[in-house]
């Protein structure tokens, strides 16, 4: 087990390689640098000297490679750099940012999970009942509302009308501030997740496996509990791994309208003023945390189903 | 029926299968199997020997189902019982072997607690003493070193291994009728003969009844005692074994015996054709617009002129 989650961690350097570098392309390209959003803030930096000073500043008068180099050899030693903006080093500015994106994203799925999968298996006990039906129309819906849009509908009605929470800040501890940016972000996976689980559950029972455990005797809520839940968790597990995954990519609009300090909004705001070094590091944090839930996914598989072997 | 035999452990009477109520996949079969005797179903494919089985276990799926006949299981009517008490019959009086080893266990879970769940739901127990009966169940079917292997899952056995450990589940509670389902198709030819001898013993020695579903005549010969021939959803002849093969009497099971294949029957060079079952199966006249989906055909069997 040690050397799986070893080679694992070894087998994501080359990934983060490639994500840096697909970064480092991009904004080499993309029109606009930190200098000149400073200048259409209007700071004093029209002067040419003073423009060449603070490329030098940065190391931003060095050619692509060379820039790139120095920021691989900074991340070996777990340096990110430092930002343009804040002038301090980047990981001080996306630490604070970590915890409140884990935790939403974590309120997100647990949200999706204990709504969607209990949805999808009574949805799929009862195939074409109105249950079912009704089930799928709110799972299609989910899947289709833009969360910009749920998550102001959600803002107006219990926020606004209904004053029961607030409408949108962080306060460390607060469980009534992440309640609605929570429901927000996490109802497409929860959409997701009862269709997987109704599919999931429909093809379990078709098995032929299932058909043995009936001729056994067994009466149905046992059945699917010891020769059903099991397999269908192999399948969510799956969409869980990858939604959760992504939803810290996924939180940037809602982080925005709910002002969550996450690394989504980090994100945002750091594109707008092009502190490279912060959204480099903000994009290789999203995508780590993206393998790491990967390869927890597929240590829980090897958990559960005794045909994956782990070596 | 002689008064000298005994009653008979199942009793289907005129049995008909439909999907809903416009066609009829079993026009009406009628068989008896007695206590402790093996009693053959034969047929080619889509005949309806393995909707029979299931029907008699209760698990037709959806939209099959029964439309009419009686399947008495030790006098007692299986169509019209509680299901409650028709599933607790399931797996304790009635068991099943399915055809496919391969899938019929659940993958994530050990073959002794799959065992084990016949005593924990039949029998009452608690899982360790059930593991312990589950330890000797592998033992009695002779998978070696049973102990070691009540921990392994499916995966890890080979298909005859885990056609034994089928036959475990099913004769755990020592049922008095067990349904094999095509039991040994899925097998290597090597296993198969092992598999039917040990299912064939186990039955003897218990005096379990078995129907045995097969499309394979060898099979057949050496296992039952009594063979009902099947052909398009009917019972069209039901002979002791012996005289199927020397004396068929339905043009249908003529053919079928003449479409076995035999050794030396095919010298190099000179094939002969596959034997085509033409003066019964007349693929033409399949009823089209028929309210059945099959078309009766050939003479059948009354009820009062079987053996």
């Amino acid at each position: 087990m040690m050397r799986f989650i070893l080679r694992r961690t070894l087998q994501m350097i080359p990934t983060m390689l490639a994500v840096i570098l697909i970064i480092f392309v991009i904004f080499s390209v993309v029109p606009g640098s930190f200098i000149t959003s400073l200048m259409s803030e209007g700071r004093n930096a029209t002067n040419a000297q003073v423009l060449s000073h603070l490329n030098e500043q940065f190391g931003l008068d060095q050619p692509l490679p060379v820039r790139l180099w120095n920021y691989l050899s900074g991340l070996a030693h777990f340096d990110l750099g430092i930002s343009y903006r804040t002038r301090e080093p980047v990981w001080n500015v996306i630490e604070p940012r970590l915890w409140p994106s884990i935790k939403l994203a974590l309120c997100a799925m647990g949200f999706a999970a204990f709504v969607g999968i209990p949805l999808g298996f009574l949805a799929a006990l009862k195939p074409g009942s109105v249950f079912d039906s009704g089930t799928m129309v709110v799972a299609v819906s989910g899947l289709s509302l833009p969360e910009f849009w749920f998550g102001l509908l959600l803002m107006y009605v219990f926020a606004l009308n209904l004053g029961w929470l607030p409408s949108f800040g962080y306060q460390p501890g607060s469980i009534r501030h992440i309640i609605l940016p929570a429901i927000a972000l996490g109802v497409g996976p929860m959409a997701l997740l009862a269709r997987t689980t109704r599919a999931g559950v429909l093809d379990v029972m078709n098995a032929d496996f299932v058909r043995t455990a009936r001729a056994k005797g067994l009466a149905e809520p046992r059945l699917v509990r010891s020769h059903v839940a099991r397999n269908v968790l192999v399948l969510i597990l799956t969409t869980m791994g990858l939604q959760i995954g992504a939803l810290m990519g996924q939180a940037i609009v809602i982080e925005k309208l709910f002002s969550w300090p996450g690394i989504g909004s980090l994100l945002v705001d750091s594109v707008a003023v092009r502190d490279i070094p912060v959204v480099q590091g903000a994009v290789l944090v999203i995508v780590l945390w993206f393998l790491v839930i990967n390869m927890l996914v597929d240590i829980a598989y090897a958990l559960i189903d005794p045909r994956i072997k782990v070596s | 029926m002689s008064q000298f035999l005994p009653d008979p452990v199942l009793s289907v009477r005129n049995l008909r299968l439909g999907i809903g109520k416009r066609y009829e996949i079993l026009h009406g079969i009628s068989f008896d199997i007695l206590p402790g005797e093996t009693y053959g179903l034969v047929g080619e494919s889509g005949s309806g020997k393995s909707v029979t089985g299931l029907a008699i276990m209760g698990l037709l799926k959806r939209p099959l189902s029964v439309t009419g006949g009686t399947i008495h299981f030790q006098d007692r009517d299986l169509l019209k019982m509680h299901p409650r008490e028709r599933r607790q019959l399931r797996g304790d009086r009635i068991a099943m072997v399915f055809q496919e080893p391969m899938t019929a266990l659940n993958p994530l879970v050990t073959i002794g607690r799959q065992i084990a769940e016949m005593f924990v739901i039949h029998r009452g127990m608690g899982w360790p003493e059930a593991r312990r009966k589950a330890v000797e169940a592998l033992e009695s079917v002779r998978v070696p070193a049973p102990e070691e292997r009540a921990h392994a899952y499916p995966h890890q056995l080979s298909g005859g291994m885990r056609q034994r450990v089928m036959i475990a589940i099913a004769l755990a509670c020592r049922p008095d009728l067990l349904i094999a389902d095509e039991p040994t198709t899925a097998l290597d030819v090597t296993v198969q003969a092992g598999v039917l001898e040990l299912m064939a013993e186990l039955c003897r020695a218990e005096g379990t009844a078995v129907l045995l579903v097969s499309h394979d005549l060898g099979v057949i010969a050496n296992m039952c005692q009594r063979v009902g021939v099947m052909d398009q959803g009917r019972l069209v002849e039901e002979q002791d074994t012996r005289n199927i093969f020397t004396n068929p009497l339905h043009p249908y099971t003529r053919g079928l015996l003449a479409a076995r294949p035999r050794l030396g029957s095919r010298t190099p060079g000179q094939r002969s054709r596959l034997i085509e079952l033409d003066e019964v199966v007349n693929a033409k006249d399949r009823g089209r617009d028929m309210p059945t989906l099959i078309t009766p055909r050939g003479p059948q069997l009354a009820p009062e002129t079987r053996a």
